[in-house]
């Protein structure tokens, strides 16, 4: 392979410095005793000891982790039983049809989802707060369960499940026993990518959410509406944090998975 | 598969109908509401008046902007990084600050456009007047680009990946400039790529609402900004509905232009 000319290394390096610098700053100023985001005065944690201290901030905290495990476990649920039933219809208009409707909620922009589920709530009789924001997450989760599952269950060769019927299997332990395992990579994906998606849902939290119930991303939006506050930039500091040791957790169940099938194959 | 899978799909169709299908058509009911809540074709009427269609066509011109600076910006760096020789970890440093909450970096240009943030120091340090650019739609369309540039490099970082190098080599031993491998060989061959970072883009680029209201005042209106200020600010549902009829007519021509032949799971 060739080698990256200098220009080009500086075009990669100039691409990288934009796209981490307003977070390092974010996160650079969080330690900041002066209260705004252009003067370092001197080093502090006084922000991040104000986040642990504000139980309202807290409890925000602790509903969107709680919203985010809920709405990927159940979304994860349904994904996978939808990707098994999408797999055996062996009528393929059907089969596209299926997956076409699953694929809208994908590509619709956040404000139809909202808007949409506001009028949907309201007509059902749903409350605003918790429950609406946990149903409208599952909503928009399952489709990428759907589709993080759908192709390890189209590559996984039937004859597998035809030998363990042959074998005297039951239907429900070939569903245990040879099709969840087969599929738990993309299970596994699909969780991780609700996951994140309900972490990082600003937009539709922002329609179905009550005056009573908040999360993270609704909070600093308010936040930020209100002028600059460095107890945002101390959350920042947090998600950063905890964003990369997710990442990089992942990506090596990952590659130890990937590693595990290698060598048994 | 056998039958007993099918009872699998009973959740997953009641999902479909009630999170896919109701919601849809509960738009496009309140788009024909007036707001007494009678049947009217009054939303309609005032979509086609001036202002909407104004609204509209600065809606379409900023996603357009948006999505062609993030794919002059994208596409060298995934070109770029599929030649970097661990490129899979560096696709996903990449990827890393897509996955920061959105509101923070958006909450990040508060600080680094404010008055008295790092880029007026710059401009000042050159001896100019500070400028307010916080509040105008160039911070907007920057900070948009800024949020896209991840989603937009990775379908083409695939594509170009995938790509066939002895194409390439192929093209230049029979005599192809650089310029005229990119434009017959390199550039057809990843359009899947670059079709899909456009669908990814512009349709979030016309709904953006969030960073409309924060880094650029009331400057720039998207089709979100406006079905946000009807549903939640006027609390007008109908006109809101119209708005958002009309984004999911554009949103279906938008995958149309943009979409890929090869869909669907394969026949077995």
């Amino acid at each position: 392979m060739k080698k990256l000319s200098l220009s080009a290394k500086f075009y990669l390096a100039f691409v990288f410095i934009v796209l981490y610098a307003p977070i390092f700053y974010l996160v650079f100023y969080s330690f900041n005793s002066g209260g705004t985001m252009n003067k370092f005065d001197s080093f502090t944690l006084e922000h991040y000891a104000a986040v642990f201290e504000d139980k309202r901030l807290l409890v925000i905290l602790i509903n969107t982790v709680v919203v985010a495990l809920l709405s990927a476990l159940i979304s994860t649920i349904l994904g996978v039983f939808g990707a098994i039933g999408i797999v055996s219809l062996r009528n393929m208009r059907m089969r596209n049809i299926l997956l076409s409707l699953n694929n809208v909620l994908i590509v619709s922009p956040d404000v139809i989802i909202g808007a949409s589920f506001l009028i949907l709530f309201t007509m059902i009789g749903i409350k605003l707060g918790f429950f609406s924001v946990l149903i409208a997450h599952i909503a928009f989760s399952v489709p990428i369960v759907v589709l993080m599952v759908l192709p390890k269950l189209l590559e996984m060769n039937t004859s597998l499940i035809d030998a363990a019927q042959d074998l005297g299997a039951s239907k429900r332990d070939i569903l245990t026993r040879v099709i969840l395992p087969y599929i738990q990579p993309g299970i596994f994906a699909g969780f991780f990518l609700a996951l994140t998606y309900s972490l990082d849902d600003f937009a539709v939290t922002f329609f179905v959410t009550g005056n009573g119930f908040s999360t993270l991303s609704v909070e600093i939006y308010s936040m930020a509406r209100a002028g600059v506050s460095l107890t945002v930039n101390a959350i920042s500091g947090l998600v950063f944090v905890v964003t990369i040791l997710v990442v990089v957790g992942y990506y090596f169940v990952v590659n130890r998975n990937k590693g595990k099938v290698d060598k048994s194959a | 598969m056998n039958k007993a899978n099918k009872t699998a799909l009973i959740p997953y169709s009641l999902w479909i109908l009630l999170f896919v299908i109701a919601p849809i058509a509960l738009v496009g009911y309140y788009s024909l509401l007036d707001l007494e809540g009678n049947f009217s074709l009054i939303n309609y009427q005032t979509f086609f008046s001036s202002i909407y269609l104004k609204m509209t066509l600065s809606s379409f011109w900023y996603a357009f902007l948006v999505t062609l600076f993030t794919l002059v910006v994208s596409y060298p760096t995934a070109y770029l990084l599929t030649k970097m020789r661990h490129k899979q970890l560096w696709l996903l440093l990449i990827i890393i600050p897509s996955w920061i909450n959105l509101l923070l970096k958006t909450y990040a240009f508060i600080g680094t456009f404010g008055l008295s943030g790092p880029i007026n120091a710059v401009i000042k340090l050159f001896g100019l007047p500070e400028q307010q650019i916080l509040f105008t739609d160039i911070s907007f369309v920057f900070v948009a680009v800024y949020i896209f540039i991840p989603f937009m490099i990775l379908p083409i970082f695939n594509s170009l990946d995938k790509l066939n190098p002895t194409l390439i080599d192929a093209a230049r031993d029979l005599g192809a400039s650089p310029i005229t491998t990119f434009r017959r060989v390199i550039l057809p061959l990843t359009m899947d790529g670059v079709k899909s970072g456009i669908q990814v883009v512009f349709i979030p680029a016309l709904s953006l609402f969030m960073i409309t209201r924060l880094i650029a005042g009331n400057r720039v209106i998207t089709l979100g900004t406006a079905i946000e200020q009807q549903f939640l600010v006027t609390q007008n549902w109908g006109m809101g509905s119209t708005i958002a009829v009309f984004l999911i007519i554009f949103m279906v021509i938008i995958m149309l232009i943009t979409g890929q032949k090869s869909k669907g799971g394969r026949v077995r």
